[in-house]
C-alpha cells in the first residue's frame, strides 16, 4: 500500500520561488464582466443582478518546483476554467499568472505561443488526440508545429513513447486504443515537449476505476522519473490525496483550502471540506503530529522513537506492539506521546 | 410572465381561422369569377412590355457598353471556351480531326482508371460498363457533352465552393452572411435562373454553366464549412494549447479531418450539376437534356426515354463512385502507413500505362475512336419503350384513367376553381387573416407582400395555378411520405428494402421523372403533378422515417409497457414526438414539388412554367417569361418563409409554453 510519499521534495523547495504563481484570478462568463470582478455577491446574486456568473473567483497559489499541486473541487466548481486561465486557452478576467516570473496575461500572441510551445502542456479529460493521426504522429504534433525535423521529432516521440510504455503502438490510430492508452498517449505528447509545468485537466475521469489507479500509479511513477511540476485537477479526493503534495480545494470558484493532504484531512477549514472528507480512512493520510498528546506525569519515556511524519497506518503495527508509549521525536526533541488509544481511536473512527 | 403564458389561448382566437375559411367557402358562390386578373396565353401586360422593351435595349447596347462588353463578355467568352475545349477532347471532332482527341476508347480508359484509383475495382467495372451502354444506346457523343459541361461546371463549382467553405467553416461572421444567400439559392427552383442569366449571357453553353454553378455551389460550400465545423472543439483546443497558430490547426487539424465531408461535398455538387445541365438544354446546353427536351415535346416517348436512360446510368455512376471515393479517403490514408504491398505499389503505374496505351489508341485508329454500331443496338430501347408505353396507354387506360380522374377531378379541379375563381382581394385578406391568426404579425406580412408581388407581375391567375397544383402535390407527397416514413421508421426490413429505390430516386436528374409518367398519362397538369411527387416524395419519406427513428427508444418502450396499441404508439408517441421532422418534411417537399411542377410546364402543366419556357422561345413573351419566373420565386420563397414561421411555431409548442404574443418567424 505504501506509495512513495511526495512530502520530501516539498519540503526541500518550500523555500526557492514559485514556477508557477497565481495572484487573484477571475474568470467572469456573462455581458460586461469587468464589472463582476472583486464584488462580493454570492454566485446567486450575481447573476441576478449582473447576469453574469463567476467560474473563478479572486484565486491565488503558488506552486513550488516539483511540486504536485492539486486543485480538487465537483463539477462546475471552476477548476477546469482556473486551469484554462494558466495557460490563456479561456482568458482570465482579472489577477496575474506569473510563469518563472513572467506575466503570461501580457505575452503577446507569438509569446503565448511560445510559451505553450516550450514550457506548459496540457494533458485532457477526453484526450483531445488527434484522430486522423496515428499515435507517433499525435505525440510528435507539439514538436512538428514548433518546427522540429521529421526525424528529430520521431526520434524524441519513440523515446517518449517508451517512457509512458507504449513501444510498438506507434502506427496506431487513437481510435484503435483503449481509453487508457489513449490517455498514455496524451501523457506522452506533452511530455515530448519537454515542458516545465504539465497541467492535467481531469485527466482520468473518463477512465475506469482499474485503469485509473494504474495511470495514477503511472504519474507518480513519471513524477519521480521526470521530475516536472505539476498541476493536476481532479474531484476525486482519493486521487487528490494520492498524488498530491498540496491540495487546493474549491467551491462554486473560490478557494476554500489549501493545504497538505494531512492538513487538509486533519483540520478542515469549514463544514464543505469537513464533508468531503468524512469518508477518509484518517489512519491511511494522517501522521502521528496529529494523534500525539503531551505525557502525563506517570507515563514512562522510555518507548521507541518514531517521527512525527510516520503515517499513523504504518506505526500501528510498532505502537500496538510496544509495552510502553512510543515518543516522537523530531531532531532529537520529545514532541510528544502516542499509545495504542490514540491509534485505535482515530482508525475505528467514522466521522468526528 | 411564465405563469401568464400557461393561461390556454382563447377559444375564439382558436377558432377564428376557421371561421375565417367558413366565411371564404360562402361567399366564394357569390364572388366567383371577379376581380381574378386573368391573362391569356398571348396577353402581355404593361410591366411585360416594358421588361421586353429594357431586353431589347440591352441586346442592342450589348457590343457598345464596357460593363457588357468587357465583364460579362469575359466571363462569358472564358466559360465557353473552356466548355469547347472539353467537348474537342471527348466529344466534339476538333483540331483539323474528323475525332475529338479521345476517342471512346480512350475515354473509357481514363474514367475506369480513375474509379479504380480512386473508388475500387468494382466501380471501375461500373464505370466501364457505364461507358459502353452510352455507346449501346446510340448516345455516346450527347453523352459525352453532358459530361464535358459538367465537368467543367464541377471544377468550376470546386474552385469557388471550397475556399468559401473553408472561409465560412473558419469565421462564423462570413458563415452568418452567407448561410441566408445559400438558402435562397436552394430554395429558387431550379427553372428560375435560367431567364436572367440569358438576358446577360445569351443562351448556349456559358449561361448553362453559371445556371448550374449558382445550383451546385451551395452543397460545396454547406458540406465544406460543416466539415471544418465539425472538428471537436477538445481536438482544437490541444492543438492550440500546444502552441499551434491558427493556420497550423486549420491545414493540420480542420483540413484532414474535414476531407470525407469535402469529398461528400463534391459528390452532392456533381449531382446537382448534372440536375441543372440536363435542365439548361432550355437555354441550348448540348447534350442529354437536349435529346430528352426536344423529343418530348415532340411526345416521342420512345427516344426521350432512351435519352432518360443514359442519363440516369450516368448519375448512378457518379453517385456511386464519387460515394465510394468518399468511404476510401479514410481507410486510404491509415493503409498508406500501415503497409504497402506489391499489388499497392504497382496499382497505379500499371492503370496509368493501360490507360496511356488505350489513349494513344483511341487518339490513333478511327474503330478506337468513333464508338462501333454493333448492329442495331441503340434502337432497340426507344422501340421497347415506345411499345411498352403505347400498351400501358391502350390496356391500362381504365386503371391510369381511373386514378387521373379521382384526383383531378376530386381534388384538383375544385380546390383550383376555389383558388383561380376568387377575387384577388378577398384572397389576400383570407390568406393574411389566416396566417396573422395562425402564425404570427410578421409571416402574415411576409404573405401580405407576397401576393401583391404576385398581383404586380400581371401573372396572378397563372400563380393560383401553379399554387393549386403545388399544394395538392404537397399534400400527396405527405401522404406517401407519412405513409411510408412511419412504416420505414418502425421496421428494419422496409427500411432495407426502401432505402436503396429512395436514395436512386434522389440522385435522379428532375428532368428524367417527366419521361415515364408521360409515358403512362400523356401531356396534362396531372403528369406534372404526379412527377412532382415522385421528384420530392423520397426526399420526404427519408425524414420522416429519420425523425420516427430518433425518436428515444425509452419512450417508445415506457408507451408500450403501459400497453399502447400501434396506432396509440404511433399517433401518441411516435408522430407528435417527431413532428420536427415532420414539418421539415413537409418544407422540403414543397420546395421540391414547385421546382417540379414549373418544370412539368413543357409538358401540359401549364401555368407559370409554361409562360417561362414560352419565354425562352418566343422573344415577343421574354418580358412575360421573366415576370413568370420571378413570380415562381416569390411563390417559393413566400412559401418557404411560411413553412419555417410553422416549424418554429411547432418547435415552441413542443419545448413548453411560448410567449403567444411573438411572432413565429424570424
Amino acid at each position: 500500500m505504501t506509495e512513495p510519499t511526495l512530502t520530501e521534495p516539498t519540503l526541500r523547495n518550500a523555500e526557492s520561488p514559485p514556477v508557477l504563481d497565481v495572484r487573484g484570478l477571475w474568470k467572469v462568463f456573462g455581458p460586461n464582466p469587468g464589472r463582476a470582478v472583486r464584488s462580493t455577491l454570492s454566485s446567486a446574486e450575481l447573476k441576478e443582478q449582473t447576469g453574469c456568473v463567476a467560474a473563478v473567483r479572486d484565486v491565488s497559489f503558488a506552486v513550488r518546483p516539483g511540486e504536485v499541486f492539486v486543485v480538487m473541487g465537483l463539477s462546475g466548481s471552476g477548476k477546469s476554467t482556473l486551469v484554462r486561465c494558466l495557460t490563456r486557452l479561456i482568458e482570465p478576467t482579472a489577477g496575474e499568472v506569473l510563469l518563472d516570473g513572467e506575466n503570461i496575461g501580457k505575452a503577446d500572441a507569438r509569446r503565448l505561443r511560445e510559451l505553450r510551445r516550450h514550457r506548459l502542456a496540457m494533458v485532457f479529460q477526453n484526450f483531445g488526440l488527434l484522430p486522423h493521426r496515428c499515435v507517433l504522429d499525435n505525440v510528435g504534433y507539439g514538436l512538428e508545429i514548433r518546427g522540429s525535423a521529421k526525424a528529430e521529432r520521431y526520434a524524441r516521440a519513440r523515446e517518449v513513447l517508451e517512457l509512458v510504455g507504449l513501444t510498438g503502438f506507434e502506427t496506431y490510430y487513437p481510435d484503435q486504443l483503449s481509453g487508457g492508452m489513449q490517455q498514455r498517449v496524451g501523457l506522452a505528447r506533452a511530455l515530448a515537449v519537454d515542458p516545465e509545468v504539465l497541467l492535467f485537466d481531469e485527466p482520468f475521469s473518463a477512465l475506469d476505476p482499474l485503469i485509473r489507479r494504474e495511470m495514477q500509479n503511472e504519474v507518480i511513477r513519471l513524477h519521480h522519473e521526470v521530475g516536472k511540476t505539476m498541476v493536476f485537477i481532479t474531484h476525486d479526493l482519493s486521487e487528490a490525496l494520492k498524488l498530491g503534495d498540496r491540495i487546493l480545494i474549491m467551491r462554486d470558484g473560490e478557494l476554500v483550502q489549501l493545504g497538505t493532504p494531512d492538513e487538509v484531512v486533519g483540520a478542515p477549514a469549514d463544514d464543505y471540506v469537513k464533508d468531503f472528507v468524512s469518508e477518509v480512512p484518517k489512519a491511511q493520510v494522517l501522521t502521528l503530529r496529529w494523534i500525539m498528546r503531551d505525557p502525563r506525569p506517570d507515563e514512562p519515556l522510555d518507548g521507541p522513537e518514531l517521527a512525527p511524519d510516520v503515517v499513523i497506518q504504518d506505526a500501528a503495527r510498532s505502537v500496538l506492539q510496544a509495552d510502553r508509549p512510543i515518543r516522537v521525536v523530531a531532531d532529537g526533541k520529545l514532541l510528544g506521546l502516542v499509545t495504542g488509544t490514540e491509534v485505535i481511536e482515530t482508525m475505528t473512527s467514522g466521522d468526528q | 410572465m411564465a405563469v401568464l403564458s400557461l393561461r390556454p389561448r382563447p377559444a375564439v382566437r382558436r377558432w377564428l381561422p376557421a371561421v375565417v375559411i367558413a366565411a371564404w367557402l360562402a361567399c366564394w358562390p357569390l364572388l366567383n369569377g371577379r376581380d381574378t386578373l386573368p391573362l391569356a396565353g398571348s396577353d402581355l401586360t404593361s410591366l411585360h412590355r416594358w421588361i421586353n422593351a429594357r431586353w431589347d435595349t440591352i441586346d442592342n447596347s450589348r457590343s457598345g457598353n464596357p460593363f457588357f462588353h468587357y465583364f460579362i463578355g469575359a466571363i462569358r467568352t472564358g466559360l465557353d471556351a473552356a466548355v469547347t475545349f472539353a467537348q474537342a477532347l471527348i466529344s466534339q471532332p476538333s483540331f483539323g480531326r474528323p475525332v475529338p482527341v479521345l476517342g471512346w476508347l480512350g475515354v473509357v480508359a481514363v474514367a475506369t482508371a480513375i474509379a479504380f484509383l480512386y473508388a475500387n475495382l468494382r466501380m471501375a467495372l461500373l464505370t466501364a460498363a457505364s461507358f459502353v451502354a452510352f455507346g449501346v444506346l446510340g448516345l455516346w457523343q450527347q453523352s459525352m457533352d453532358t459530361l464535358s459541361i459538367t465537368l467543367v461546371a464541377v471544377t468550376c463549382s470546386l474552385a469557388i465552393g471550397i475556399p468559401l467553405g473553408i472561409w465560412a467553416g473558419v469565421s462564423d461572421r462570413f458563415d452568418r452572411v452567407v448561410t441566408p444567400v445559400l438558402d435562397i439559392m436552394q430554395t429558387m427552383p431550379t427553372f428560375v435562373y435560367l431567364a436572367p442569366l440569358t438576358l446577360f449571357f445569351l443562351i448556349g453553353p456559358a449561361s448553362a454553366t453559371i445556371a448550374t454553378m449558382i445550383y451546385a455551389i451551395p452543397p460545396c460550400i454547406r458540406l465544406t464549412s460543416h466539415g471544418i465545423r465539425e472538428v471537436s472543439p477538445a481536438t482544437l483546443e490541444a492543438s492550440t494549447s500546444l502552441g499551434a497558430t491558427e493556420w497550423q490547426s486549420l491545414r493540420k487539424v480542420r483540413l484532414p479531418l474535414a476531407k470525407q465531408a469535402m469529398v461528400v461535398g463534391i459528390n452532392q455538387t456533381m449531382m446537382a450539376a448534372l440536375s441543372m445541365v440536363t435542365i439548361a438544354a432550355l437555354i441550348d446546353s448540348p447534350g442529354l437534356g437536349q435529346t430528352v427536351y426536344q423529343t418530348l415535346q415532340k411526345m416521342d416517348i420512345g427516344t426521350a426515354f432512351n435519352g432518360g436512360l443514359a442519363l440516369v446510368i450516368m448519375a448512378i455512376m457518379l453517385d456511386r463512385v464519387t460515394s465510394a471515393a468518399s468511404r476510401r479517403v479514410e481507410r486510404t490514408r491509415r493503409a498508406g502507413r500501415l503497409r504497402s504491398s506489391a499489388y499497392r505499389r504497382w496499382k497505379r503505374p500499371a492503370a496509368l500505362t493501360v490507360a496511356a496505351v488505350l489513349c494513344y489508341l483511341s487518339y490513333t485508329y478511327v474503330w478506337a475512336a468513333v464508338f462501333p454500331t454493333l448492329g442495331d443496338t441503340s434502337s432497340y430501347v426507344p422501340r421497347a419503350a415506345a411499345a411498352t408505353s403505347a400498351w400501358v396507354q391502350n390496356h391500362l387506360a381504365g386503371f391510369t384513367g381511373a386514378l387521373k380522374n379521382l384526383l383531378t377531378y376530386g381534388m384538383l379541379n375544385p380546390f383550383e376553381s376555389l383558388l383561380t375563381g376568387t377575387p384577388w382581394w378577398l384572397a389576400l385578406v383570407v390568406a393574411v387573416s389566416v396566417a396573422a391568426l395562425l402564425v404570427g404579425f410578421r409571416t402574415a406580412a411576409i404573405v401580405a407582400v407576397g401576393l401583391v408581388l404576385l398581383v404586380v407581375l400581371g401573372l396572378w391567375q397563372d400563380s393560383m395555378v401553379t399554387l393549386a397544383s403545388t399544394l395538392v402535390a404537397t399534400f400527396l407527397v405527405m401522404v406517401l411520405g407519412l405513409f411510408f416514413g412511419v412504416w420505414m421508421g418502425r421496421s428494419d426490413r422496409v427500411d432495407t428494402l426502401l432505402r436503396p429505390l429512395l436514395d436512386a430516386g434522389q440522385t435522379m436528374p428532375a428532368f428524367v421523372y417527366l419521361v415515364p409518367v408521360l409515358g403512362l398519362f400523356g401531356a396534362t397538369r396531372f403528369t406534372a403533378i404526379i412527377a412532382a411527387v415522385a421528384y420530392a416524395a423520397p426526399a420526404s419519406i427519408k425524414l420522416v422515417a429519420e425523425g420516427i427513428r430518433a425518436v428515444a427508444p425509452a419512450a417508445v418502450e415506457a408507451a408500450t409497457s403501459a400497453g399502447s396499441t400501434v396506432g396509440q404508439l404511433i399517433f401518441k408517441v411516435q408522430l407528435p414526438m417527431a413532428r420536427r421532422a415532420v414539418t421539415l418534411a413537409t418544407s422540403q417537399g414543397l420546395i421540391y414539388v414547385l421546382a417540379m411542377v414549373v418544370v412539368g410546364g413543357m409538358v401540359g402543366a401549364g401555368a407559370l412554367g409554361y409562360d417561362v419556357v414560352a419565354g425562352f422561345s418566343q422573344t415577343a413573351l421574354r418580358g412575360k417569361g421573366l415576370a413568370a419566373g420571378v413570380s415562381i420565386v416569390v411563390l417559393g420563397l413566400m412559401l418557404d418563409r411560411v413553412m419555417r414561421a410553422v416549424a418554429h411555431r411547432v418547435e415552441l409548442a413542443a419545448h413548453g409554453p411560448a410567449d403567444r404574443g411573438a411572432d413565429g418567424g424570424h
